[in-house]
């Protein structure tokens, strides 16, 4: 079965009707093994204390909120090319995940900058680029809600998407493209000698899995909702013409 | 518990606030998802039943 199948409704209503409960119970069983295992299994860090603890939540938050409207950038070029309506509604469906995420890797940021860098904020590349990428994630939302006909907001967001995709990859690689600032550089890394040691690593590893299941089951869960809203709005236009 | 020492209310800020936000999406997930699924009941009803 091909993948561009489940862009019919009826067929990705019947596959995820099973897979989301599931989905919900992998990542609720994932999530709490990887919190509890860095929360109370892991030593204190020997220059961030205790606060090395925030690394379970912040960096999977930060990871989402890039990789999601990488998610919506794909849904949406879908969108623009072969006008699938599932794929324009999933990109709709991830962008609230997206914002809590965001929201959530700002404020995990701030709460774990005060005692570190002496600041909750700081106008550093990282973090004005993700509070960027948040209003960004606020307008996208914004537009969905103020364009009435379905099509054009969809084509319209989709645009709105590949412009914020900048902002995305800026997140992604502010680090890297700039040395200056309070934000250390990135926390993981394919070289061994460079990525964090595998005490902390391995709950990382597993909160990530976790915030990924999460998503999952959450974005699954919200398109089903968009195309039952978009089922109401199709009816309610047939019994006004009748 | 583990002893947190001197950072004990920013680490459990943090889990405090991202813990609220989790639940927060979920919930409203949830929510909406229970009412599009009444809406789209009743919309069929009214439809059948012209």
């Amino acid at each position: 079965m091909s993948l561009w199948e489940y862009a019919n409704p009826r067929r990705f209503m019947a596959f995820t009707d099973r897979v989301v409960g599931p989905a919900f119970a992998l990542a609720a069983i994932t999530l709490s093994i990887g919190l509890i295992w860095g929360f109370f299994f892991t030593p204190d860090d020997f220059r961030q204390g205790s606060t090395v603890k925030i690394i379970y939540l912040h960096v999977p938050s930060a990871m989402m909120a890039i990789n999601i409207w990488v998610m919506m950038l794909v849904t949406s070029l879908v969108w623009l090319i072969r006008r699938h309506h599932v794929s324009a509604l999933a990109a709709r469906a991830a962008a609230p995940v997206g914002a809590t995420m965001t929201l959530m890797a700002l404020l995990t940021g701030a709460i774990w900058g005060q005692p570190m860098w002496g600041t909750f904020w700081a106008w550093d590349p990282r973090l004005t680029s993700f509070l960027i990428l948040f209003l960004f994630y606020l307008g996208y939302i914004a537009l969905w809600s103020s364009i009435e006909d379905p099509d054009t907001a969809a084509d319209l967001t989709s645009v709105l998407c590949l412009v914020g995709s900048v902002f995305a990859l800026l997140s992604r690689y502010a680090v890297n493209f700039w040395s200056q600032g309070l934000h250390q550089g990135a926390t993981l890394s394919l070289d061994r000698e460079e990525n964090i040691s595998d005490v902390f690593w391995f709950p990382l590893l597993l909160c990530i899995a976790g915030f990924i299941l999460l998503f999952i089951a959450l974005v699954l869960m919200r398109t089903r909702t968009e195309i039952r809203r978009r089922r109401v709005h199709a009816i309610t236009i047939r019994e006004r013409a009748a | 518990m583990p002893d947190l020492g001197q950072y004990a209310a920013e680490v459990g800020l943090a889990y405090g606030v991202s813990v609220t936000l989790l639940l927060g999406i979920i919930w409203i997930s949830a929510a909406q998802s229970r009412r599009a699924k009444r809406d789209l009941d009743d919309a069929e009803e009214r439809w059948k039943n012209g």
